[in-house]
């Protein structure tokens, strides 16, 4: 329902795709998220760059668990980095901790995912 | 401004909307008629916790915005929530209504006539939207978002499951027709928000799509907590509580 209010770039480091979020995320950021997605294309791991984050509702946290059934259907694991602590208690709390591996740098997130 | 600058903001925007980490759940207060037997202790539960395939289910309701303001109907949703569920359901509110953190009881009428013993958190509220997020043993993992928001001269409001049954008994039981018994309490609840607004004859509109058709097997240890079994367990067993009180659990 709500309007989009993030922008996500994609950028290819690796074999991996790395989006970098700014913005609001929100449940009205499923298209331009998917589509960001889509855009990198056939890549082994999907990394969310969150340090440009001003936002994010529960109907954020549910996009995340979408895009991660997508990742998990391609085989490509997905990680992310740049989470202040109040948002990695998010992941805690939601326990998307358990399935979405949070790094603090990229460098770590790219070596993670072996893709560095 | 750096990135690292940005995130102090972003934490203060929110945070008052968020419940604050829990390892695992505590109700503080058990109401009359409330049964506390499947949430004390129990961890919450996302859809990457659950068993069965991944539904997003989606129920809206059009209201004339004249009528009411997107905040106006959530303050009144949070406000009275129990009240709109169609009639045998409980939820039982924490005195403080719905606020982040908090955690409320449910009885929830099944088919035969018995009632399933379960229990939500709420996961987030703001002015326009609150989640309430299951916990381990519910009969579905993940959460419920209801929102309201201003489209055009309407206030569209929603209702937004995103779920996998929790384990093999409970996915058995959504196939078996336990899926159109959840599109029908949520159809109803939002049939009875329109009605409170003035529009008893609204139409609610439900699209279901599933977002992952793949089972979680690894996930089949989930039964262990069912709140159906231990449910019916207390309900076979209410004679012998009845003779030997010292035994009651917190209720």
């Amino acid at each position: 329902m709500a309007e989009a209010t993030a922008t996500f770039d994609v950028r290819r480091q690796g074999t991996a795709g790395v989006l970098d979020i700014r913005g609001d995320v929100t449940a009205g950021s499923e298209d331009v998220l998917m589509k960001a997605y889509e855009g990198a294309g056939d890549v082994t791991a999907v990394i969310l760059n969150f340090a440009g984050l001003s936002y994010m509702n529960s109907g954020g946290i549910g996009l995340l668990v979408t895009l991660l059934v997508r990742a998990r259907r391609r085989s490509q694991r997905l990680l992310a980095y740049g989470l202040s602590e109040h948002y990695r208690q998010i992941f805690e709390l939601t326990r998307l901790d358990e399935a979405i591996g949070i790094h603090d740098t990229e460098q770590d997130a790219l070596a993670a995912a072996g893709a560095a | 401004m750096s990135s690292n600058d940005e995130q102090p903001a972003a934490a203060n925007r929110d945070a008052a909307n968020w419940a604050k980490l829990v390892s695992r759940l505590k109700v503080a207060q058990v109401p009359d008629g409330a049964v506390n037997l499947n949430v004390d202790g129990r961890q919450l539960t996302s859809p990457i916790q659950g068993f069965g395939k991944m539904w997003q289910k989606t129920y809206v309701v059009r209201l004339p915005g004249e009528r009411v303001t997107p905040t106006e109907l959530i303050a009144t949703w949070r406000r009275q929530f129990g009240e709109f569920w169609p009639k045998g359901n409980h939820f039982y509110a924490p005195l403080t209504g719905i606020e982040p953190g908090d955690v409320a009881l449910l009885n929830l009428r099944m088919p035969g006539g018995t009632t399933l013993s379960t229990g939500v958190m709420v996961l987030y509220a703001d002015e326009e939207s609150f989640t309430l997020m299951t916990p381990q043993g519910h009969m579905f993992a993940g959460w419920i978002t209801f929102s309201a928001a201003r489209q055009d001269d309407e206030t569209v409001v929603q209702s937004q499951v995103l779920m996998r049954a929790s384990d093999p008994i409970f996915e058995l039981a959504l196939t078996m027709g336990g899926h159109r018994q959840e599109d029908l309490f949520w159809s109803q609840t939002l049939g009875n928000v329109a009605a409170h607004f003035g529009h008893p004859d609204a139409v609610v509109e439900t699209k279901v799509v599933c977002v992952d058709k793949r089972r979680q097997w690894s996930r089949w240890r989930n039964v262990w907590h069912s709140s159906a079994i231990r449910s019916t367990i207390y309900m076979v067993e209410a004679p012998i509580r009845a003779i030997t009180p010292h035994k009651r659990p917190a209720a």
